[in-house]
């Protein structure tokens, strides 16, 4: 294996990685044209007379750079596309499989709507600056999603967890989005911390870091108490990362605080890749200690850890979004619910249910980039993000009520939305796999917290179609341009959600066929 | 051919969507009328011997990995219930011709519930079954939340919690069925034998979770407090249709599944059913509400579909199914008195109000369309509540003689409640002509401007009337299909 590594050429390393390259080429060209126009723009703000001029130049700078973004990621989704089915090249440090090709186009594919609801945000002063920051982030999800191996599983957090700090306080001007990053930042580096912890404490015991290796070391040792603590330290590591309970309080400010591209690839990417890379390491490195969360027949592992998370998780995620009037700490709390929804493949433990959760995690990110296309969109004309914003938005803007009312039903598990299938999917796995329907209780918990959550999600709808809208001075419409744009990426993302519902096949088939 | 029920109203739904306001009425009508020839030419042209089983009509691979199939079959008991969903769906956009607010919206939601329940009575597929009967939820909530009255938010939202919670323990149901069989093939999970011990938990937990739909005491409260809130045609739609989603997936879902487990439980259902019917009778009887009558009526009714079912004898079961049909057209037919008739010309539902205003006089078509509904309410002969009723009870006396017995007193205080209702709200004590007139502008300004029932009323009320009288004077039409394919069931004792 090492020795393949070695022989290989750098030019075929080059054409392997060739994704992540144009990507970070993509993320500097953009933060040189982002230093190019903002130039103009700072010396502008110095005379309040020439604000305007300075708007519309910013206007400009983020046209250019999220037309050279998308461009470029765009073109990485392409380059994807090319690379072989099967490589492992430097030495296993990076590897390509139909598993990581899909998750790499749909974690690009998330990146570029994130990138197309930036065009809409005003209060970014740095376009170049903030998009550079997405793609650096985009490279982070490519290097997590695309390897087998500890450490650089770590550096892709870690390049990832930085941009996404820097992202979440980006707004200046905005008291909370400092808040939101510093928070996110300290319970980020935490994380971080225990990962790295949990990593060290297994090449420990197995004396290496390749996940592969790692499962035929272990498989040859008892469980004992250095490794418990190894795994669990790893888990809770991961736990904060999908802001699972209780690692969970970083989430509902910081996608409250963070401007609202932000929050979308908060939300949505870097949750997919989460989701692919715990579930890489659960199922890969530590198959040996999987245990049984089965109700009668526990067994320790990681599976019954996983379980506690998830039941936790969905109960107070569901509970605690009951009582929010913000739309964006709402989907915060039942981003934690579904996080344990997820969690629920992951502990059925096998192929099926891992792409079960696979399948589950990227309909929620589409579902989530688009709610907050939504949200955006509402903040752009009303000035915030409250249940009263929302209210008569059917009247206001038809469309985008129909697409959150799309999005809000298909979390909920309405049928024909993308939303029930995925619920479907999840539960049947997970009371599978359980012998005697030993899973039964996770299922459970689960259908109770998504009866729970009907109620708030039709909250948000009866503000939009049943309130009528307290103050008139919040209709800015025809002050400002109608982005359309966001428009357009919200009734795609609608579109896709109500696809995957009716049709699920498009993409529970390739997820399937990818997981080993 | 029957199939098309389904695709027909959807396409018109998404029509309402697209197109300006001015034909949203029309398209509704046409897509209703368009479902109720359809369902009427299966009535006349599928042979009787065609019906006894579950037959397939549609069967396209879905998700092949998962074993889901686009699957839809027909027997009598979904033809019968396919039928009274056309009958309800057409009388009730006659019912709501006059709607102005939000024109396009108010049909839309309205079709989505028509769709689905059309989905669910011909669904063979466990999957497609549940996604239609989910489908149902939501547009109950708008058309209710945005369009209902008294209390709309409050009886909205306890509706949709309701359905919502029974279709988890839906979910539960399926899933078990599902994972234990491996399959979702409804034929063939109805000669899966599986075990008693799963029988014994998953069928009360599937029961239940139709149950809630078909408003089973004591899980019935959603259905006044929601009847009441909703606009006229949601209470015709959820009394008329909705509710028998409930009782039509209980027999063909839970107890065609779990026959076992259905076997160890019916007399609880049995004894559910006959409180039901005799608590809701009695509450009716102290209802100030004309709504809340008829709303407790429904569960009454509802009762005894239950108690037809739990008796699990081939008459009684028929009788059920025809009970279905027969409280659909007939809960409609109440409803849209009470909500169109009356209440958009008076503004009031409170009996003791409506018993000064002589309305019998004022409208004597609103009058003559009370009578018979509430003549077949009651279950006089010549009805479709007859024969639906008498059919279940003596298919009952077989294996529950004591609840035929409880339910025949029930009968009693129905026909109580419903003369009272009768009376107070079209012949109260008649009053001197000049007070009359104040009265009724005192509750409403513009009654002097009222104008008198309207055409498309009159043809959804004859539409109503007719039907009920129809099936009662005949009712071996349906029942003829009804037998042999209840009769294929294994549950039977």
């Amino acid at each position: 294996m090492k020795a393949a590594g070695l022989t290989m050429s750098y030019l075929e390393l080059l054409k392997l990685a060739s994704p992540e390259t144009i990507v970070v080429i993509t993320a500097l060209a953009v933060l040189s044209i982002g230093l190019a126009t903002g130039r103009v723009k700072s010396t502008a703000t110095v005379s309040t007379a020439k604000s305007a001029q300075s708007a519309n130049d910013t206007s400009t700078a983020t046209g250019i750079c999220s037309a050279v973004a998308a461009l470029g990621l765009a073109f990485a989704i392409g380059t994807v596309l090319m690379l072989p089915r099967y490589a492992t090249p430097f030495g296993g440090m990076i590897v390509i499989t139909p598993l990581t090709s899909l998750f790499k186009i749909i974690c690009i594919a998330l990146a570029f709507f994130t990138v197309l609801l930036t065009t809409s945000e005003k209060s970014l002063r740095h376009p170049g600056e903030y998009l550079a920051l997405v793609l650096f982030a985009t490279v982070g999800l490519m290097l997590l999603v695309g390897s087998e191996e500890l450490l650089i599983i770590f550096i892709g957090l870690e390049l990832l967890g930085l941009s996404l700090y820097v992202m979440t306080a980006f707004d200046k001007t905005d008291v909370r989005s400092a808040e939101a990053g510093v928070k996110y930042f300290l319970f980020g580096s935490t994380s971080s911390a225990f990962t790295l912890f949990g990593i060290s404490l297994i090449y420990g015991m197995s004396g290496t870091t390749s996940l592969a290796a790692i499962s035929e070391k272990l498989a040859t040792v008892s469980i004992q108490p250095l490794l418990a603590v190894g795994i669990v330290m790893t888990l809770i590591g991961f736990a904060f990362k999908i802001a699972a309970a209780p690692f969970h309080l970083w989430a509902p400010d910081a996608y409250q605080g963070a401007p609202v591209p932000s929050s979308a690839f908060i939300a949505s990417a870097s949750k997919v890749a989460s989701f692919v890379v715990l579930g890489k390491i659960v199922l890969v490195g530590f198959a040996p200690f999987h245990g049984s969360a089965a109700w009668h027949a526990m067994v320790a592992g990681w599976s019954p850890v996983l379980a506690a998370l998830a039941a936790l998780s969905i109960l107070l995620g569901n509970l605690v979004a009951l009582a929010q009037s913000n739309v964006r700490r709402l989907l915060a709390y039942s981003a934690v619910a579904h996080a344990g929804y997820t969690l629920i493949g992951l502990v059925s433990g096998d192929r099926t249910g891992f792409s079960a959760a696979l399948f589950y995690a990227t309909i929620y990110a589409i579902t989530l980039v688009g709610a907050f296309g939504v949200v955006a969109m509402v903040r752009r004309e009303t000035g915030g993000d409250d249940f009263s914003n929302f209210a008569g938005l059917a009247s206001r803007s038809p469309l985008l009520a129909a697409c959150m009312s799309v999005f809000m039903l298909s979390l909920a598990g309405i049928p024909p939305l993308a939303g029930f299938f995925g619920k479907f999917y999840l539960f049947s796995v997970a009371l599978r796999a359980g012998a005697s329907h030993g899973l039964l209780w996770l299922v459970a918990v689960a259908l109770l917290g998504s009866f729970i959550s009907l109620y708030y999600y039709l909250m948000v709808l009866k503000a939009i179609f049943v309130d009528e809208p307290v103050l008139a001075s919040q209709r800015h419409v025809g002050v400002l341009p109608p982005a359309l744009l966001t428009r357009a990426t919200v009734a795609v993302l609608a579109t896709t959600v109500l696809l995957l519902g009716i049709i699920p096949e498009i993409l529970a088939a390739p997820i399937l066929a990818a997981v080993p | 051919m029957i199939a098309w029920t389904i695709y027909i109203t959807f396409t018109g739904a998404v029509l309402l969507l697209l197109l300006p306001r001015a034909f949203a009425r029309w398209i509704a009508l046409l897509t209703t009328i368009a479902g109720l020839a359809l369902g009427l030419i299966a009535l006349v042209r599928t042979p009787i011997a065609d019906l006894a089983h579950f037959r397939t009509i549609v069967q396209v691979p879905w998700v092949p990995a998962l074993g889901m199939n686009y699957h839809l079959a027909i027997d009598g008991i979904s033809l019968t219930m396919v039928l009274v969903t056309g009958i309800s769906a057409v009388s009730t956009v006659l019912f709501s011709w006059e709607v102005e607010h939000r024109q396009n919206e108010f049909f839309f939601w309205l079709l989505l519930v028509v769709a689905g329940c059309y989905g669910v009575f011909l669904s063979a597929d466990l999957f497609l079954f549940f996604a239609f009967y989910e489908l149902v939820i939501v547009p109950k909530y708008f058309l209710i939340a945005v369009f209902g009255s008294t209390n709309k938010e409050y009886g909205a939202m306890k509706l949709t919690l309701y359905s919502f919670f029974g279709g988890m323990l839906v979910f539960i149901g399926i899933l078990t069925g599902y994972v234990t069989a491996g399959s979702l093939d409804l034929n063939q999970l109805s000669q899966v034998q599986f075990s008693p011990q799963l029988q014994s938990w998953a069928f009360p937990v599937l029961f239940l979770g139709f149950a809630v739909l078909a408003g089973i005491w004591p899980l019935h409260t959603w259905a006044p407090t929601g009847h009441v809130a909703a606009p006229t045609a949601g209470s015709m739609l959820l009394a008329g249709i909705v509710m028998k989603l409930g009782s039509y997936a209980g027999l063909r879902v839970a107890m065609n599944l779990f026959p076992q487990g259905f076997q160890m439980w019916s007399k609880w259902i049995v004894v559910l059913a006959v409180v039901g019917i005799v608590y809701a009778a009695a509450v009716a009887l102290r209802q100030r509400d004309l709504k809340f009558v008829i709303g407790y009526s429904s569960v009454s009714h509802m009762g005894f579909v239950l108690l037809g079912l739990g008796a699990a004898t081939a008459l009684s079961v028929s009788g059920a199914v025809l009970q279905m049909f027969s409280h659909g057209v007939i809960a409609a037919l109440l409803f849209a008195v009470a909500g169109r008739m009356i209440y958009r010309r008076t503004h009031t539902r409170d009996l003791d109000a409506l018993a000064g205003l002589n309305l019998g006089r004022a409208l004597p078509f609103a009058a003559f369309t009370f009578v018979i509904a509430s003549a077949a309410s009651m279950g006089i002969p010549g009805f479709s509540g007859f024969a639906a009723e008498i059919t279940i009870l003596i298919g009952a006396s077989k294996t529950y003689p004591l609840a035929v017995w409880i339910t025949g007193a029930g009968m009693v205080l129905v026909a109580a409640f419903t003369l009272r209702a009768l009376k107070q709200s079209f012949f109260g004590e008649t009053k001197p002509d000049v007070h009359l007139q104040q009265a009724r502008v005192a509750l409403d300004p513009d009654w002097n401007e009222q104008q008198p029932i309207t055409t498309a009323e009159k043809c959804g009320a004859c539409l109503l009337m007719f039907t009920t009288f129809a099936v009662g004077v005949y009712p071996k039409l349906l029942l003829d299909r009804i037998m042999p394919a209840v009769e294929a069931m294994r549950f039977l004792k």
